[in-house]
């Protein structure tokens, strides 16, 4: 109400010179020197936008890191993150909201669904990194008691795994509910007394796992590779009775081991069609099980923020980057 | 005198009695022409409430209709008429329909039966637009508390009925001005109405309804949330304002002293129906009922009536050489003529003897 | 004398009755134990949930043909995305071509204070200030701005629609029977729930947090509009009328002037409930705070989380001081310009609102006003110091935590649950409709039996009844935790006064913030959830509790006193019974709290359907089945909800001494 009243024109007139004063010796000016401005870089307008999707888990989350530091450094995009969960990412490429998964776990249904049926994704090939998914103990546990890693000797083992959360039976503990898993089946259909209970995060699993082995409390729970973590504590894989093509075909008649992965790149196709150097990098970006697994100890253990554990990884890995660029 | 009250035969019994004392003296009004003239009137709150009026339901008393049907009648069938220029009390105890009864004739309250006709025109067939217009320029009312817009100042309290009908700025501040000094504020234009006594915000009150020059004026107890003192300022205020303006004034309270001190007629109301409509020694001298004889009973009878409702036809013995007083002086002013006269006070009027009156029939009055 | 005999009986008999249910109850769960339990793995759906998912896939495909989709919801996403990325462009994003957003951090600085200012008071513009800089000084100044876009948007749209309905309802009674019931469903379900439903619709994005908050915030700004124009007093109301108002006029001069002061109540209120939401909201993608904290709760970075939450809190507060403050001002403000004269007021507006144009433009052109410099950071000192407290905590409490976890999990929430789920459907099915039945209507009993067939029709009854006894344990140590305190804040002055800022701070910080030391001391375990839950809760059943206490007739009291009574009789003989509906209320919104949160619980251990609808919205053939999880929850709601509201009618209507 009494704001929009007129402004008493002298009060106005001194403000603004000294504010005025104020400016003149006022320092840098927005967009006049990109490093003031921090992330303004020349190339802004060829490369554009590369929105990526991030995944909860670290793994994923060193791929992105040291994409988007190449992307925004190198290329000069402008690279926006987004928090998505795996099946809401691939929902992003329907909807043009993301343009690039860089790390993705087979997922057939969602291929089938938004690469075959709807033709708005494509893959871009391997990551490089191979994928494991299984069970997993304590090195502790698998010494102490070797016969463990057979799935067939877990019932003998089943009360050592029980607690509060479990009702009688033994824990098998999980991950985030987003996360490919065939637990609850696999439990169900190997006929086994445990009973699948929810950590809900990766960090929570890690925590579970590196109190077992320091405590040497009996613990067994999902877990993958590559994880930065299993340099940390060397976690032994229990193994279930073998992959065979399609047996996993039937979520809920699972009753083997998973695949092993060969972790992929999927992008939307209105990004592949735009062809920019973002485009290029994801397409030529490849790396080790080592190099993820390194990048992702600094962001989740040594606490440096993504943008820090990318720089000091491409730093001391110059040639690497250097063959992801687009040739021009 | 259409539309005089007791025509009616539902309410024939008490209003019967109520008016035989008008023929004996009619107001002083009386040759002015009736503007507001209410018949049969009905108002009754509850489900369905229509099918009251005019049905056998009509004719139970207000707890039994309640009882059968939820319905409250909060008025039955009434009528009366006002003439202009004319202070017009109506009384009852609370509950007894007196704001129903005048917010009816506003069509604040959408009345459920009858006609309220203003200037011979049924204002219950007036539409919305129509009855707009009607409250913008021909009625307007104070209320017992009030009702003051708090956040604006006494100036735009004022002016508020001309600003919603489209009066020009300068012109209503103008107006507002004058009703200010009109009703003794003057000065206080810039207060807002929390920052003004009960008193002085009934005057904003008065004038916000002066402002839109109004034919009639409607009260509702505007003076019961005031201290006595105050009381008495604000109606003589009223009665000062009714010399200079000359409006209509409908003038609601339930109490007595006040009916009778503005009331030129008085009505009397007890659960919805119209008692007695009457001036104010008609009220005092000949009560309609147990009810109204019990209203009145602690007044002093000698501030109220007047000589012709004590004076005695002359006897063989009376000495017919005393002194004369008018049949309207009030018994209060003629006690020491009475009383100082050795014989009894003629009462006459245009020169012909009406009766005598003595100090026996002062001193009865004056005991009790 | 034989009324009083027959009002006792029922309540004499009634403890019996529900005493030999229980008993009939446990023996035949002895009986029966393990058949028809209805469990459901966790990759396993039912023909039902398959139909869903495939429905969810047909809305998902028809998105860019329906015309539904293509004329209206699309354009509403189109609208409220564009509206919340220009707000972010003007103070979060960086935005037309320029590496910074347009207004930088002095200049939101500067209009955030200076709006305080003119519409609240000097102390209220310094907290203002002092709380945004805070934003910058832990770290957090792009995330706190995007918290604030977002909430601002949602408020901006609420407002626009919740406060025209609102006048609405409070001139219409109809219309406002109508949306009552509306309301209350959309305040008492779970937030969490319809997070899933709204993507499908809307998307992951703005626009689908936009509107969930707006589903969390339009309630209170309806209902408290309604108020104010309901509170007009009719006196006002009909002298405007008497002078030949218009509808219109009477609405614009009289009624909305008069309400604006407790509209202004409103509009905090919907401020507040939409900070709550956003948080939330960033499961689906909403950027900002929330989203650290979410992040932090899968990294278990208590540190990071704190430092989030407390940025959270801050803005609560802030937002909350300076719109209380306005609406103070609302009937001064105009008043003090009169008083003090004109002319001064307007020097005042025209120095604020110069100064105030100098540091946007200052903001808008120099790199240091634009960008918080990130030397000054005490945002890693906080994290540190939290993450050391929680390790202290988690080192040192482990013992004394962890018997405390096992008490209440061996103790109460196994057997409960084991008697619960255990028993078969139809067992529950009959305890509950005869409990029901004893201790509220047949209405309710109907409700409560419809209810339950529905949970078994959906195919999550497992789920359902594993919810159900978390739910219940926590709603009883909320019960026991708030009338314990709100009995001592009712009796103490001192109390109170030192208590209620806590549990007032308690209820302005999003629960996320203290899921994560909550899941550092005690893991992921139901247990986390429901202590989650009963942190929730419990402020808003203490505070009832307290305000029923003290509202109990201080002549009683004394009464009670003066016959000798001690403290314990005085409590239990005359306060307690006598704040019976405050008591009961405060179980039944304890419950809702409780419901929603043991919900969230889900992402950190406590399974069951919280857990479904999570991985509902994470993965594709779970999508159905989280959607009829998500159901279920309201269902779930809907019975407890109609339950304890009878039971606080009844409880309302014995204090007012009908039987
Ligand atoms: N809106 C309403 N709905 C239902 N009943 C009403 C309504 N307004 C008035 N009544 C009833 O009508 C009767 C007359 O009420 P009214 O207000 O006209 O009395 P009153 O004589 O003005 O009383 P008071 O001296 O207390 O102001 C009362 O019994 C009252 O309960
Ligand atoms: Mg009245």
């Amino acid at each position: 109400m009494s704001v929009s009243r007129m402004v008493g024109p002298r009060a106005v007139v001194l403000v603004a010179a000294a504010g005025l004063l104020a400016s003149a010796c006022g320092g840098a000016k927005v967009g006049e020197s990109p490093s003031g401005a921090g992330s303004a870089a020349p190339a802004a307008k060829s490369c554009g936008a590369l929105n990526l999707a991030i995944n909860p888990w670290v793994g994923y989350e060193a791929n992105a890191a040291v994409i988007a530091y190449v992307a925004e450094k190198r290329l000069g995009c402008q690279v926006t993150k987004k928090d998505l969960k795996e099946e809401v990412a691939w929902q992003g490429f329907a909807t043009g909201e993301v343009d690039a998964v860089v790390e993705n776990w087979g997922h057939a249904d969602l291929k089938k669904k938004y690469i075959d049926d709807q033709k708005v994704a494509l893959s871009l090939g391997p990551t490089g990194n191979k994928g494991v998914i299984g069970w997993y103990v304590p090195p502790w546990m698998a010494q102490k008691y070797p016969d463990i890693t057979q799935w067939k000797n877990l019932d003998k083992y089943a009360d050592l795994f029980k607690t509060s959360e479990s009702g009688g039976k033994g824990q098998l503990l999980d991950g985030d509910p987003s996360f490919v898993t065939n637990d609850a089946a696999l439990v169900k259909n190997l006929d086994l007394n445990y009973k699948v209970v929810y950590a809900g995060s990766e960090a929570a699993l890690i925590t579970g796992f590196r109190q077992a082995e320091a405590q040497k409390k009996p613990m067994i729970g999902y877990f993958y590779e590559p994880q930065w973590f299993l340099s940390e504590v060397k976690l032994v894989k229990v193994d279930l009775p073998a992959y065979t093509e399609g047996c996993d075909a039937d979520a809920a008649k699972v009753a083997c081991d998973y695949p092993p992965y060969e972790l992929d790149k999927v992008v939307s196709k209105k990004f592949a069609d735009a062809a920019g150097p973002a485009y290029q990098l994801v397409k030529n970006f490849t790396w080790t099980n080592d190099d993820q697994n390194l990048v992702a100890k600094y962001i989740s253990e040594d606490k440096m923020s993504a943008a820090d554990a990318a720089e000091k990884w491409v730093e001391a890995n110059p040639d690497k980057v250097k063959a992801w660029l687009p040739a021009s | 005198m259409e539309g005089a009250p007791g025509l009616h035969p539902s309410n024939c019994e008490v209003t019967m009695t109520a008016t035989s004392p008008a023929e004996l003296s009619q107001p002083p009004t009386d040759e002015e022409p009736v503007i507001l003239d209410v018949r049969n009137l009905w108002k009754v709150f509850g489900p369905r409430a229509d099918r009251v009026a005019g049905t056998p339901l009509a004719e139970l008393s207000r707890s039994e209709l309640k009882e059968r049907t939820g319905c409250v009648a909060a008025v039955r069938d009434a009528s009366f008429a006002v003439r202009r220029g004319e202070v017009f009390v109506v009384m009852g105890l609370s509950g007894s329909g007196k704001s129903t009864l005048v917010r009816c004739l506003t069509r604040l309250v959408e009345p459920t039966a009858g006609e309220v006709l203003l200037d011979g025109q049924d204002i219950r067939l007036a539409g919305g637009k129509e009855l707009r217009e009607l409250r913008r320029r021909r009625f307007a009312m104070v209320f017992q508390h009030f009702g003051l817009l708090p956040h604006r100042r006494v100036l735009d309290n004022i002016s508020y009925g001309l600003e919603i009908r489209g009066t020009g700025k300068d012109a209503r501040g103008r107006r507002a001005t004058e009703m200010l000094d009109l009703v003794g504020l003057t000065g206080y234009g810039d207060s807002y109405p929390d920052q003004l006594s009960g008193g002085m915000q009934q005057r904003v009150g008065l004038a916000r309804a002066l402002a839109v020059d109004p034919e009639v004026l409607f009260f509702d107890e505007p003076f019961s949330a005031l201290d006595p003192l105050i009381r008495r300022d604000m109606q003589n205020e009223v009665i000062r304002l009714h010399r200079e303006v000359g409006k209509t004034m409908i003038f609601i309270t339930h109490d007595l002293s006040e009916a009778l001190k503005l009331g030129d007629r008085i009505l009397v109301m007890r659960d919805g129906l119209i008692v007695q409509t009457g001036t104010p020694d008609e009220v005092v001298g000949a009560p309609a009922d147990d009810y109204v004889r019990e209203f009145v009973r602690d007044v002093s009878r000698a501030q109220v009536l007047t000589l012709r409702w004590i004076m005695r036809p002359p006897g063989d013995g009376d000495a017919l050489d005393g002194p004369e007083l008018g049949p309207d002086v009030v018994i209060k002013d003629a006690v020491h003529t009475v009383l100082r006269a050795d014989r009894p006070v003629r009462v006459t009027a245009d020169g012909e003897l009406l009766g005598v009156v003595g100090s026996a029939e002062i001193l009865e009055v004056i005991a009790g | 004398m034989t009324a009083t005999v027959v009002a006792r009986r029922p309540v004499w008999s009634r403890p019996y009755l529900l005493g030999g249910i229980l008993a009939a109850w446990i023996l035949l769960w002895i009986l029966f134990r393990g058949q028809a339990t209805l469990p459901l793995g966790g990759a396993e759906l039912t023909p039902l949930h398959e139909r869903i998912g495939q429905a969810a896939d047909a809305i998902d495909n028809s998105r860019n043909s329906n015309p539904l989709f293509l004329y209206f919801i699309n354009y509403i996403r189109l609208f409220i995305d564009e509206f919340v990325t220009f707000v972010q462009a003007l103070i979060s994003r960086p935005s037309f071509g320029r590496p910074v957003p347009v207004i930088g951090w002095l200049g939101v600085v500067a209009v955030a204070t200076a709006v305080a200012l003119l519409y609240g008071n000097v102390r209220v513009a310094l907290l203002t200030a002092a709380g945004f800089v805070s934003f910058g000084l832990l770290g957090l100044w792009e995330e706190s701005m995007d918290t604030l876009a977002l909430t601002l948007a949602a408020v901006l749209l609420s407002l626009a629609i919740g406060v025209p309905l609102g006048i609405w309802a409070g001139l219409s009674n109809r219309f406002n029977r109508l949306v009552g019931p509306v309301l209350d469903f959309m305040q008492t379900m779970p937030t969490f729930v319809y997070l899933a439903p709204l993507t499908l619709f809307f998307l992951i994005g703005p626009a689908s947090a936009t509107v969930a908050t707006m589903v969390y915030a339009i309630p209170p700004a309806i209902r408290i509009t309604a108020h104010a124009i309901r509170e007009v007093p009719e006196a006002t109301v009909e002298a405007g009328t008497s002078l030949g108002s218009t509808p219109w006029q009477l609405l614009r001069k009289v009624r909305l002037p008069l309400a604006k002061r407790t509209i202004v109540v409103g509009v905090n209120q919907t401020i507040m409930a939409a900070l709550s939401m956003v948080t939330i909201a960033a499961l689906i993608d909403a950027p900002g705070l929330g989203k650290t904290v979410l992040k932090a709760l899968e990294t278990l970075d208590v540190g990071t989380s704190f430092n989030a939450g407390l940025a959270i809190v801050i803005m609560a507060i802030v937002l909350d001081r300076a719109t209380s403050a306005a609406g103070r001002r609302v009937e001064t403000a105009h008043r003090a310009g009169r008083a003090r004269g004109r002319l001064w007021r307007r020097v005042q507006v025209s120095v604020v609102l110069a100064v105030t144009a100098v540091l946007l433009y200052l903001s808008y052109v120099y790199v240091w006003a634009a960008e918080f410099p990130k030397e000054a950071d005490i945002g890693s000192f906080v994290r540190k110091g939290a993450d050391a407290a929680s390790e202290w905590a988690q080192a040192n409490l482990y013992v004394s935590t962890n018997g405390f976890k096992n008490l209440v999990t061996y103790g109460l929430l196994n057997p409960f649950e084991a008697v619960l789920t255990g028993s078969p459907w139809w067992l529950v099915l009959l305890v509950v409709t005869v409990t029901a039945l004893v201790l509220a209507t047949v209405r309710v009993a109907v409700v409560c039996a419809v209810c339950l067939a529905l949970l078994v029709a959906l195919g999550l009854w497992q789920d359902s009844m594993v919810t159900l006894a978390s739910t219940l344990v926590a709603t009883v140590l909320v019960m026991a935790l708030g009338i314990v305190v709100g009995v001592w804040m009712g009796r103490d002055e001192r109390a109170d006064r030192v208590i209620r800022p806590v549990l007032d701070a308690g209820q302005t910080m999003p629960a996320f913030v203290y899921l994560v030391p909550i899941l550092g001391l005690f893991g992921a375990t139901r247990f986390t959830a429901i202590l989650a839950a009963v942190v929730y809760a419990a402020p808003v059943a203490t505070k009832l509790v307290a305000d029923g206490i003290r509202g109990v007739a201080a002549g009683a009291v004394e009464a009670a006193t003066a016959a000798g009574s001690s403290a314990w009789q005085t409590i239990s003989k005359v306060q307690v019974p006598m704040a019976r509906s405050a008591v009961t209320l405060a179980a039944s919104q304890g419950l809702c709290y409780v419901l929603a949160m043991v919900v969230v619980g889900g992402l950190v251990g406590a399974g069951a359907l919280g857990y479904d609808v999570v991985s509902g919205f994470s993965q594709l053939q779970l999508r159905g089945k989280g959607l009829a999880a998500g159901l279920a929850i309201v269902v779930l709601g809907t019975m407890l909800a109609a339950i304890t509201k009878s039971a606080a009618r009844r409880a309302d209507a014995a204090a007012h001494g009908r039987p």
